[in-house]
């Protein structure tokens, strides 16, 4: 095992520099919608924990997206929070976001459990439009550059620079990586397995199955948080698009594509995705009917995922 | 000698059904104890409800002198019973050893060992668990059982499915066990029942209908009715 370990983190590792190198090769397109990946693959990553790692599909995950996202935009812009105190809220909140609804939409299980996700999702997706005066609904917030600039700790940080924004993902989402990485080796993400594989059983194990749920939710539902509030300090925008319904579908999509319980899958399909839908729109605006034929390709040739099939075939230590 | 487990006035219904009516039952500590009775007579259902699976509508459930009918089943595995399901339920995509490093929670890795090599299948540890045969998988079930160090052990029809040559493994395989854990075990099979057990409770229409050792079991009137119907009926 000990062999395996240093092979799965000098992998992490290597990915991890690529992507830090990349950026000296890249154009200032490419840097920008490697950024915006980053950021959305921080989502994915948080979701894959739940739905990949302990087996539970959630169809509204965007509240959680969308707690980070507009305690960030509504922090900064009218509560009059520096930027890393709105951050800091924001991981805060989507805690206890988190917590109180994992706590209430735990108590279902299977397609119910998918529907609960759904409908508080929806709830939060029109209360977003109902406080249409703070939220500004689907016209959205935008946060003026003067608050995206600010000094932290004596240093300064002008998020309105690229390179900086870059960085700043690659730091957040090599965060996510390494923190979902040490979970599921641990005794903890084991325990998760065994509740996706057999959830009665784990029970009759003596582990404290709902309890184990919950933690997993919170943490997913926090790391989605985490990256829709970096979103919104990134790219200075937050509208209720991002609290619809679509943004709840992206990160079980990401997750699919790229395999779901790997830890490099969510990423790797985040950014598959992301790309197809950018090389799509280029030529048609039919772009979903692109994403739905990959979708098909991908159940026929790609079942468990790109990485989950590579997994399956040549590289089983593959966390 | 105190009892391990007692119930008293043990019910459960669902909805108009009547599973489980009034039970009284006692086990000692040591003892094996096989829980027979026809089809649909409530056995499974009764041990359900001292493994916390199924809540009782009514009564109480007493292990070491304890209360324990309001713990949720993980606890009571915790305070050391533990349930080995009728339909075998592992984890098929893990390994043999996954398996049962899961149950072997204060022991980890050498109880783990320690338990497949009890049922012989430590030379299997690294195979799919899904990829066992039927018997292979049962037996991984028991060491699942053991390796959580069980003061109570509960086999669900332990033996279905197996053949004479593994059935005969499992007659040694528990009573090896049952010097140091206390065995219930639900069986169809008079044989084994009859091998194995210290005591035989009988079940019918959800209560008990007759309690004793094989041999009054054996020659009891009520039980060869409930099994074989009366003359008169």
């Amino acid at each position: 095992m000990s062999g395996n370990l240093t092979k799965v983190v000098l992998l992490h590792l290597a990915v991890l520099v690529a992507l830090f190198a990349g950026q000296f090769f890249a154009s200032d397109y490419a840097v920008l919608t490697l950024t915006r990946i980053m950021v959305l693959a921080v989502y994915a990553v948080g979701y894959n924990f739940l739905f990949g790692y302990t087996g539970l599909l959630s169809l509204g995950h965007a509240m959680f997206f969308a707690t980070g996202l507009y305690v960030a935009a509504i922090g900064t812009t009218r509560a009059g929070l520096s930027v890393p105190a709105a951050f800091a809220m924001a991981i805060v909140i989507g805690f206890v976001v988190s917590l109180v609804m994992g706590a209430i939409i735990l108590r279902a299980t299977g397609v119910a459990f998918m529907i609960v996700t759904l409908m508080f999702s929806q709830a939060a997706f029109l209360t977003v439009l109902y406080f249409g005066e703070f939220t500004r609904g689907d016209e959205g917030i935008v946060i003026p550059d003067a608050i995206r600039s600010f000094i932290f700790l004596g240093v300064p940080v002008d998020l309105t620079s690229e390179v900086l924004r870059y960085n700043m993902a690659l730091a957040i989402l090599g965060c996510a990586v390494a923190l979902t990485l040490v979970l599921v080796r641990s005794r903890f993400g084991h325990v998760l397995i065994a509740i996706r594989e057999n959830e009665n059983r784990t029970a009759m194990l003596g582990y404290d199955v709902a309890r184990y749920k919950l933690i997993a939710f919170v943490i997913s539902g926090m790391l989605s948080a985490v990256s829709g509030a970096t979103y919104a300090l990134m790219f200075a925008y937050a509208g209720s698009t991002l609290a619809s319904i679509q943004y709840s579908i992206h990160p079980l999509l990401w997750t699919l594509l790229g395999g779901a319980s790997t830890v490099l899958g969510p990423v790797l399909g985040t950014a598959l995705m992301f790309l197809l839908v950018d090389f799509a729109s280029s030529f048609t605006n039919a772009n979903l009917l692109m994403v739905g034929a990959v979708l098909i390709l991908l159940v026929l040739f790609f079942p468990k995922g790109i990485i989950g099939t590579l997994r399956q075939r040549y590289v089983p230590w593959l966390p | 000698m105190t009892a391990l487990l007692e119930t008293r006035g043990l019910s459960r219904s669902f909805g108009g059904l009547i599973a489980v009516s009034e039970v009284d039952f006692t086990l000692m500590a040591g003892e094996v104890r096989a829980v027979i009775g026809p089809n649909g007579a409530g056995k499974t259902t009764f041990v359900s409800l001292i493994a916390g699976r199924v809540p009782p509508s009514s009564g109480i459930v007493l292990f070491e002198g304890e209360d324990i009918t309001r713990l949720p089943a993980f606890r009571r595995v915790r305070r050391g019973i533990a349930y080995t399901f009728q339909i075998t339920s592992i984890y098929a995509n893990l390994s043999v050893s996954e398996n049962v490093e899961l149950a072997a929670h204060q022991s980890g890795a050498a109880g783990s060992r320690a338990a497949l090599e009890h049922v012989g299948l430590a030379d299997r540890a690294q195979q799919i668990a899904g990829t066992l045969s039927y018997g292979h998988q049962r037996l991984l079930e028991v060491a699942m059982g053991l390796a959580l160090h069980p003061k109570l052990l509960i086999l669900d029809e332990p033996t279905q499915g197996l053949s004479d040559a593994e059935i005969a493994n499992f007659i040694e395989l528990v009573r090896g066990l049952s010097r140091d854990t206390t065995v219930l075990l639900i069986e169809h099979n008079m044989p084994v029942v009859m091998d194995l057990a210290h005591r035989i409770t009988v079940f019918d229409r959800g209560a008990i209908l007759a309690e004793g050792s094989p041999g009054e079991i054996r020659a009891d009137p009520a039980v060869q009715t409930a099994y074989l119907g009366s003359a008169d009926a």
